[in-house]
């Protein structure tokens, strides 16, 4: 396993964020990663693009340990967040979690009211002194969520009960009100219609000026559309990964232009 | 990968050739008529089902009412100071020493003049045959009123002492004339004098709150003996479940379910919490008596040790329905937790644990009236304890003084002879039920209430 950062890695990783390296994952005996390495930037959207089943969603939960969670899932190699390793036995994965947001595929509000879903991660981390400071958080995190105008009066009103997108924006602005640097999102977009969808991509636009954002997706327009640079994975293999508009103009590997065109996946 | 080859499929036969739509095909007709038997079949499982609770609950009601109400007669008695008192100085050491044998006396001369009053002629030469209309508990009645007002001695006060119980069941109809040519307790002709009292508005029936509040009594005087001191043993045996399987049982299912690993270990904890829930209960019985009793050496009788032997058997009831209810909230929640970075345990008790809470509830009372309803473990620890005086005086007031408990009293009094404390176990099933319904609406007031949709 990786000992300590090398001199090397902490030059190249000026602009990096994140640096995977030679990542496996293994459900049990199925080897659903195979040997991935990718290094994402920072301030920058990175789209994981293949088809269903190809461990695009389980390589984004390995970025934040979510797949601690899972009894029969076991990680081997190197994932650096500014040139730590987050598997290091060191590491506590709620303080990780803390800096890597995440935003899941279903909308996934608390049962309780608008404000405290936001104010929930603030309010465990200690974030905040007074309840001024807090509705302060909230606010900001409502905003940043492009949801504030909708929900500014009616923050008491249960999270639960506002519609799907409403939904997915209130959750966007749960995970950047504990002021994550990476923020992970996996498949934000597929429970909503194209129009809720618009307002989330716009949203992410905007969230690439603080922070990076990894965006798992199933819509090559989407991924074409918000992000920089594209990973294409494929049965476990990360096939390619470069800029977003290499990969969709003129991919190296034959797998990732056979997806692309829609003759796979 | 979709780039599945296309084989063509081969023809099969169109199921419908007859044409028409009109007309039900062969087939349609007998999926139909299937479809009907199954439907009547389904009626008449619960309609058989619906006709027997009906049967039992008219029985249990028929048989158990008349233990409600009971004979009374009114008595004036007049507290003879001569007999009572005989120094005259209102000593209680010395008017103690008057035995309830000393009262008959009295009992008897107060009849006497009730039935001159009211113009009923006696039938019997001696005075103390009349005495067999009236409950044996009378003249503890009147002694303890004495005792308790030293200075009434000498007056004349009107008691509402009981009639004895085959008086009280031939005011319900349960004892005839022709049954009593065999019972030696009362003659015929005592009915003809409790008729006459009637008329005459001495004797009365009317409902009995020592029934629901009072103890036991022999069992000679059914008249006299109530369900209360085994509520309260009940009470307290409750009271020792709820405490303890409550935390217990919400903390292992947490444990089993959100944190404990997945292995062959815990597989088998997780079979053998199953197949607890369905272990006689006799079996706990003796297993408390072995070790509560035996070992640890806790006294007879006592509500805690029910109580503790009633949390072995609710744990497995409560474990497995909150584990149900913790399962049953979606791992989106958990997900959405530890994705701002809560811990394992605040997501737990965050989140998951309040969203369970209805459930949770919900199997604990529902446990707790199952325990509450359980008489087999009982009779094996010694919950059958004979209490006959009542809270505050009798000694029922501790978890670890004697008691009984409801159901263990309602068996004890079906084990009787006389017919009269057969009806007051039905009377105490009624009561029984009376309280698991309401713990069982409190449980569906409970889901309702609490129900979240997310």
């Amino acid at each position: 396993m990786y000992d300590s950062p090398t001199l090397e890695t902490k030059l190249n990783t000026k602009n990096i964020k994140i640096a995977a390296d030679n990542v496996q994952v293994y459900y049990g005996e199925t080897h659903a990663i195979k040997d991935v390495s990718v290094q994402i930037q920072d301030k920058t959207v990175t789209a994981f693009i293949g088809p269903s089943g190809c461990g695009k969603s389980t390589f984004l939960r390995t970025l934040n340990r979510m797949n601690d969670t899972i009894d029969i899932c076991r990680v081997q190699g190197n994932i650096l967040l500014d040139g730590e390793n987050i598997y290091d036995p060191r590491v506590d994965p709620v303080q990780l979690r803390a800096k890597v947001g995440m935003v899941f595929q279903k909308p996934n509000p608390f049962p309780k009211s608008i404000y405290d879903n936001v104010a929930y991660g603030p309010r465990i981390h200690g974030m905040s002194k007074s309840k001024a400071d807090l509705d302060q958080i909230v606010e900001t995190a409502l905003r940043r969520g492009a949801i504030w105008d909708e929900v500014k009066d009616r923050l008491h009103a249960p999270g639960t009960g506002l519609s799907g997108g409403q939904q997915q924006r209130l959750c966007i602005a749960r995970a950047v009100a504990t002021e994550p640097e990476v923020l992970l999102m996996d498949e934000p977009c597929s429970a909503l219609d194209p129009i809720a969808t618009g307002q989330v991509e716009e949203l992410i636009d905007e969230l690439r000026e603080d922070y990076s954002v990894v965006i798992v997706t199933h819509s090559m327009q989407q991924a074409a559309r918000v992000s920089q640079k594209t990973a294409f994975f494929h049965l476990g293999n990360l096939v390619e990964y470069g800029d977003t508009s290499q990969i969709f103009t003129n991919p190296v590997d034959p797998r990732t232009e056979s997806y692309i065109t829609g003759r796979i996946g | 990968m979709t780039d599945a080859s296309i084989s063509g499929p081969a023809a099969k036969p169109r199921p419908n050739t007859s044409g028409s739509l009109l007309e039900l095909d062969k087939g349609t007709r007998r999926r139909n008529a299937a479809e009907k038997r199954f439907r009547a079949y389904g009626m008449a499982a619960v309609g058989i089902g619906l006709i027997f609770l009906l049967v039992l609950l008219f029985t249990i009601v028929r048989n158990g009412v008349p233990a409600f109400t009971q004979t009374f007669i009114e008595l004036p008695v007049t507290l003879s100071e001569a007999k009572l008192d005989k120094s005259g100085n209102r000593d209680i050491e010395e008017i103690k020493k008057v035995t309830t044998f000393g009262y008959g006396g009295l009992i008897n001369s107060a009849l006497e003049t009730t039935l001159s009053d009211a113009g009923i002629a006696s039938p019997f030469e001696k005075a103390s045959e009349l005495s067999k209309l009236i409950s044996s508990s009378a003249a503890a009645q009147i002694r303890d009123y004495v005792l308790t007002h030293p200075d009434d001695i000498g007056k004349t006060v009107t008691f509402e002492v009981l009639a004895s119980s085959r008086v009280d069941g031939y005011e319900k109809g349960r004892v005839t004339r022709v049954a009593l040519l065999n019972d030696k307790n009362l003659d015929a002709e005592h009915l003809d004098v409790a008729d006459q009292m009637k008329e005459a508005g001495v004797l009365k029936r009317r409902f009995n709150w020592d029934f629901i509040l009072g103890a036991d009594a022999s069992e000679s005087r059914p008249e006299q003996a109530g369900i209360g001191v085994s509520m309260l043993g009940s009470l307290f045996m409750m009271l020792v479940v709820l405490v303890l399987s409550l935390p217990i049982g919400v903390a292992a299912s947490v444990y089993l379910e959100e944190f404990a690993p997945k292995n062959w270990f815990t597989d088998i904890i997780e079979v053998n919490i199953s197949n607890l829930a369905a272990v006689p209960s006799i079996v706990f019985g003796i297993l408390g008596l072995a070790v509560f009793i035996q070992f640890i050496e806790l006294p007879q009788s006592a509500p805690l040790v029910g109580g503790l032997v009633l949390t072995l058997m609710t744990l497995p009831t409560i474990i497995i329905s909150t584990r149900a209810s913790l399962k049953a909230v979606p791992p989106s929640i958990r997900d959405a937790a530890l994705g701002v970075g809560a811990s394992k345990m605040q997501s737990v008790f965050h989140h998951v644990l309040p969203l369970a809470m209805p459930g949770i509830l919900t199997g604990t009372i529902l446990g707790l009236a199952q325990a509450l309803g359980e008489t087999a473990p009982l009779l094996l620890i010694g919950m059958v304890g004979y209490i006959a005086s009542n809270y505050p005086d009798g000694i029922a007031s501790g978890f670890l003084d004697p008691n009984s408990a409801m159901p263990a009293q309602i068996y004890e009094w079906a084990k009787r002879a006389d017919p009269a404390y057969y009806e007051r176990a039905w009377g105490g099933i009624i009561i029984l039920l009376v309280f698991l319904m309401t713990m069982n609406i409190i449980a569906i007031i409970l889901r309702r209430r609490f129900e979240r949709r997310w």
